[in-house]
């Protein structure tokens, strides 16, 4: 099995966006997911950086992609996602329905995540328009996903989330800038204080969710770490891990070594939250099942 | 100008004829299981009662949509698809539906099927309508509770498929199709299970004065006496950030657009949405009438209209004091 970096789901300053995907070049992992998939309005990289980086990356000898937007809503957005189509050079994870119409029959791309892809039947309609890998949706589960892959379309990949605050919605309206009492349009970028998203707590302090400005993630960290032999017997091609601030390239070592069949090194004291693994169990996401 | 159609929900057979009775252009409903996105205990249709609401709705000379707008999953779709061929067989005005394998089948199977794209699909942008169009002849699309109106306009103008927009009744601030919260805390989703923090999963516990409202254990909101104790819809809570409570999310308001009906007629919207199968036939009747009265008022003169008091204070009544907002369509609601 093969070990991906997921985008960076948060805003970072670019240096720390660089910082980090020096770490990454270091690291052991075989495929990065570069670019914006959140917000428009993050601006501290762009397209030319993202393929600048890119390039780095891919002279390391590490597989990129570059990820689409997954909310499209205005024409100054459908503008940047047809450049980022139109790229000539990295792969593309389309991440809502314009970008697949934009890449189907042209050239091959990931299906990410948010594209719904819940049944054997859509799924082979997406290795017909071109797709040569698919993300799991978040909410499926190994039953679910046992399924899709005993009917799954001939050179079609598998790649499963497997680790990180799950992105579980999307929005039009900024919830960081809401906390801040800001307009959406006039937010000062204060995701940027916010480097693992705002912790959004229940009223007897429960840690719930996880406020990412138009996305809202999970409080807990999805961590598969203990299933990998499992994903491994599903024929799962792919391992997700999902870009936190901090530890990184410890929690990539560790998925590393498990993907090879050892035991990695204890992920205890490295996630920013604790963990859930419900979705994987058919349960609600929210649980841990050890 | 286009006159925008109204289209109004039947969760069952006395809610379907009351839009009828009072103007609705479309009537939607679901059928009796997980196949539709408001797959609730007590509502929905069995094939007799389809059957005696598509002969009720076309006498009046309305038309009747199925909504079969939920996600089978992994080898389910059997069950769904003989909701597509029950719904031809039936010669029902269309269906609305939400996974491509699921347009593919109905485009392929049923070439005379009309299909409309659900909101579920999560198509925000005119380049993923146009896409269904030209895979699968789709002839309208509902877009998400998520654009602006200019957003909205810009989406008319680029593609030939019509356009329906919601106009009335709960609001998703998510975008639709695209939110898994509900099955984080409770293990069932619109996507999944076509239920949004289902009411099985809802307690309700007294201490003293106060009321908590929690989803499978997760305190929702909390309620002091003489506070209003609304429905425990998770992302229309009250949660702590910062140490600051507050409804994070969302306020439990509802969409109420009928301010914008020249703007959206402006626009060529061809239809307009009332959301709630789930309510009852006394409120799709009242919001019926209210709606068609405004509808026939604008089309008659869109540069005096103005939302009556009487619309007003009969939607409100309807709405069980609830705030109403223009949501996405006003730009400050972002």
């Amino acid at each position: 099995m093969k070990l991906a970096l997921g985008p960076v789901l948060y805003y970072w300053t670019r240096e720390a966006v660089l910082e980090f995907y020096s770490a990454v070049a270091a690291s052991s992992v075989d495929i990065v997911y570069l670019g914006e998939v959140v917000c428009s309005r993050r601006h501290n990289l762009r397209l030319e950086d993202w393929l600048a980086l890119a390039r780095d990356l891919s002279a390391c000898g590490k597989q990129v992609v570059l990820c689409s937007q997954a909310l499209i809503e205005s024409e100054s957005e459908l503008k940047a996602l047809r450049r980022i189509a139109a790229n000539g050079e990295f792969t593309v994870e389309a991440n809502e329905m314009g970008a697949v119409r934009l890449l189907a029959g042209r050239v091959p791309f990931v299906a990410g995540p948010h594209l719904n892809i819940y049944n054997g039947e859509t799924l082979a309609w997406f290795a017909e328009l071109g797709a040569s890998r698919f993300v799991l949706p978040l909410e499926l589960s190994r039953d679910t996903l046992r399924e899709l892959q005993s009917a799954r379309p001939e050179g079609m990949q598998t790649e499963v989330f497997a680790f990180g605050r799950m992105p579980l919605a999307f929005s039009a309206r900024c919830f960081t800038a809401r906390h801040h009492d800001l307009p959406k349009d006039d937010c000062q970028f204060r995701c940027l204080d916010h480097a693992d998203g705002l912790a959004l707590q229940t009223r007897d302090q429960t840690a719930f969710l996880t406020l990412n400005g138009l996305q809202t993630q999970s409080a807990q960290v999805y961590d598969l770490s203990s299933s990998i032999e499992e994903l491994r017997s599903l024929a799962v091609d792919v391992v997700r891990v999902s870009p936190q601030s901090t530890n990184m390239p410890t929690i990539i070592e560790s998925f590393r070594e498990r993907c090879a069949g050892r035991p990695g090194a204890p992920l205890e004291g490295l996630r920013v939250a604790p963990p859930c693994n419900g979705y994987w169990h058919g349960v609600p996401g929210m649980e841990y099942r050890t | 100008m286009i006159v925008p159609e109204l289209v109004c929900p039947a969760g069952n057979l006395p809610s379907l004829k009351v839009a009828v009775d009072n103007g609705a252009d479309w009537v939607y409903m679901g059928l009796k299981d997980e196949t539709n996105a408001r797959n609730f205990a007590g509502l929905n249709f069995d094939a007799a009662s389809a059957s005696e609401g598509l002969r009720y709705a076309h006498a009046a000379g309305a038309k009747m949509l199925l909504a079969i707008n939920t996600y089978p999953q992994g080898c389910a779709a059997k069950r769904w698809q003989r909701a597509i061929d029950g719904a031809a067989d039936l010669g029902i005005d269309a269906v609305i539906l939400a996974d491509a394998g699921l347009l593919r089948y109905a485009a392929e199977r049923h070439s005379k099927l009309r299909l409309h794209l659900s909101v579920q699909t999560s198509a925000t942008n005119y380049e993923a309508i146009n896409f269904y169009r030209e895979r699968f002849g789709i002839e309208r699309a509902v877009l998400p509770r998520v654009l602006s109106l200019a957003q909205v306009a810009d989406v008319v103008k680029n593609t030939p498929v019509q356009i329906e927009v919601f106009g009335f009744g709960s609001l998703c601030v998510m975008v639709e199709g695209r939110c898994a919260l509900s099955s984080y805390v409770t293990g069932e989703s619109p996507n999944t299970r076509g239920v949004c923090s289902p009411a099985k999963a809802v307690r309700w516990e007294k201490h003293g004065d106060r009321l908590d409202a929690r989803l499978n254990g997760i305190l929702i909101d909390r309620f002091e006496s003489g506070e209003n104790a609304g429905y425990p819809t998770l992302c229309k809570g009250r949660f702590s950030v910062d140490d600051e409570t507050y409804y994070a999310i969302e306020e439990p308001s509802s969409l109420n657009a009928m301010a914008l009906l020249p703007e959206l007629v402006n626009i060529g919207i061809t239809a307009i949405k009332i959301e709630g199968r789930q309510r009852s036939p006394a409120y799709v009747a009242a919001v019926t009438r209210i709606w068609r009265a405004a509808i026939d008022a604008c089309a008659q003169n869109p540069a005096q209209f103005s939302v009556q008091a009487g619309w007003a204070s009969g939607l409100a009544r309807v709405a069980e004091g609830q705030q109403h907002t223009l949501g996405a369509y006003h730009r400050k609601w972002k």
